[in-house]
């Protein structure tokens, strides 16, 4: 219910509109990945999704900005239904790749930003190997490059204040991770697929 | 609302959208070739959509003259929305943009609400022109500052100060002899201009072979432009027991609404074109955006406005 009602009050602010490019909306396990610039790309991403697939997909995000005040916390846990990971020290027994594993379990999918923070150029910056470690333990989950237009100017990093323009989320076609595959390889594959979505054309 | 002239009117749109969705099911179910398929569903579309704006419109005006401020006001806000979207701006602009949304446009229709003609009509051309622009310099991003600056002016002049023109029609004119009646001559103004829209698409359709200002808009054809005007003129003469007008001034007033409405929608192709999209935005099924729908009425408004203030208004 206050997941339902948050989702429609963002699609208002950001007039989000998702643009099925490369997939459809399925139900099947997914890691959406996406460009990271603004503390809106989670929530309308999660929103843009339809209510059928939203209720099945987390977001995974920093622990520290999301447990910190006591409305955060309660948007992170029980709206958005996040995967909140230590992104800053991580170690053998809080591991957020343990943490994601967890979290998908055998039907929920995951939306993941692999940059590790909100950077403000126009294309993504190189990734972090979250999305290769879980591309190796779950190779049955379909990886979907998803760009992010337009959030940067509704609410830039550093700013409390939105401007409400139309933001829009597009939606790639899956990726997998070949065998053997070096790592470097598979994350510039991934991140170019996010760049090349900017100039992708209507189905 | 208890006006009976003003009944008529909406009787006869609806009258009218009742023949358009007929003519519309007919020409659904006559169509074989996939090429006019195309056209008879966006027509279709167009019609539905036609009603919905129908309803909004009459129910504003039924809640009075401050739904018609409201409803105008939400109006700019979606047509300054989508034209913010597609021009490029910077993050030095943020905050000038937060100004323009929620605190610009909000206020120039507060300034109608409370009957306040003279800051009404020098709040955005003086004022925010001169202060917007010191905001983004403070700021400090100085690359393509003039052009940054000069494109957050147009949207606001285009969306929200030529928009509230409309809505202007309500409150700020007092016409002698006409007093109780201004819903009534706002109706005819977004009747005349959305007929005049009509039935330059109608013709163009038709009979169009001879594009206005082909590099702009292919679609925009002499026979359209002629058509279009002249039919439209002809029924917005006819129509001048419900204006203060007579009917040979109806007409004239028809001719400039019409022709300022045919340059709105040649001005806003232009930009579109530059900026390589077909339509401004998708909240209207088949006619694309706000901004789409109402760029001849942003255009015709503020000239419409003037000349019946200056021509029959009291104050």
């Amino acid at each position: 219910m206050t997941s339902d009602l948050t989702a429609t009050m963002l699609r208002l602010l950001t007039g989000v509109r998702a643009h099925w490019r490369g997939c459809e909306p399925d139900l099947r396990q997914r890691i959406y990945f996406a460009n990271h610039s603004s503390h809106l790309d989670a929530p309308t991403l999660w929103a843009a999704l339809p209510p059928a697939l939203r209720q099945l997909t987390c977001p995974v995000a920093a622990r520290d900005y999301w447990t910190a005040g006591r409305l955060r916390r309660y948007l992170a846990t029980h709206v958005f239904h996040a995967v909140l990971v230590e992104r800053k020290t991580p170690t053998a027994r809080d591991n957020p790749i343990d943490d994601m594993l967890r979290a998908l379990g055998d039907q929920r999918s995951l939306i993941l930003f692999p940059e590790g923070g909100r950077f403000t150029g126009p294309d993504p910056v190189e990734f972090k190997s979250g999305l290769f470690h879980l591309a190796k333990k779950r190779p049955d989950l379909e990886l979907i490059p998803v760009l992010l237009d337009n959030l940067n100017r509704v609410l830039p990093k550093g700013e409390l204040l939105p401007a409400p323009l139309i933001a829009s989320a597009t939606f790639g076609a899956p990726l997998r991770l070949e065998p053997d595959e070096p790592r470097s390889e598979f994350l510039s594959r991934a991140r170019q697929a996010i760049i090349a979505l900017r100039y992708s054309e209507p189905l | 609302m208890h006006d009976a002239e003003l009944q008529f009117l909406m009787a006869g749109v609806i009258a009218l959208l009742i023949v358009a969705s007929i003519i519309g099911w007919i020409a659904s179910r006559n169509t074989r070739s996939q090429a006019k398929r195309e056209t008879v569903l966006n027509l279709n579309s167009r019609i539905r959509a036609w009603w919905v704006m129908a309803a909004i419109f009459g129910l504003a005006l039924a809640t009075g003259d401050l739904g018609a401020v409201v409803l105008f006001a939400f109006i700019s806000f979606m047509a300054l929305r989508e034209f913010l979207t597609l021009t490029p701006t910077r993050y030095g602009d943020h905050r000038a943009l937060f100004w323009a949304f929620f605190v610009i446009t909000p206020l120039q229709f507060i300034l109608l609400a409370v009957d306040w003609y003279g800051m009404f009509s020098i709040f955005i051309p003086v004022y925010v022109f001169l202060i917007l622009p010191i905001r983004a310099a403070a700021a400090g991003d100085i690359e393509k500052f003039l052009e940054r600056s000069a494109k957050i002016q147009w949207g606001l002049m285009i969306c929200v100060y030529c928009c509230s023109h409309a809505p202007a029609i309500v409150t700020l004119l007092k016409i002698p002899g006409y007093e109780g009646q201004n819903a009534k001559l706002l109706f005819y103004f977004v009747l005349i201009c959305e007929l005049s829209d009509v039935l330059q698409y109608v013709f163009g359709k038709t009979l169009g072979r001879h594009p206005v200002a082909p590099a702009v808009s292919p679609k925009k054809t002499w026979e359209g432009l002629i058509g279009g005007v002249i039919a439209t003129v002809l029924i917005g003469a006819g129509l001048w027991w419900a204006t203060p007008f007579t009917p040979l001034q109806a007409a004239g007033l028809c001719v400039a609404i019409t022709l300022l409405g045919f340059g709105g929608g040649l001005v806003m192709s232009a930009i579109k074109r530059d900026y390589g999209v077909k339509d401004w935005g998708t909240a209207i099924e088949g006619h694309g955006g706000v901004l789409d729908r109402i760029d001849s009425l942003c255009f015709a408004a503020p000239v419409f406005f003037h000349l019946v203030r200056y021509y029959y208004s009291a104050n």
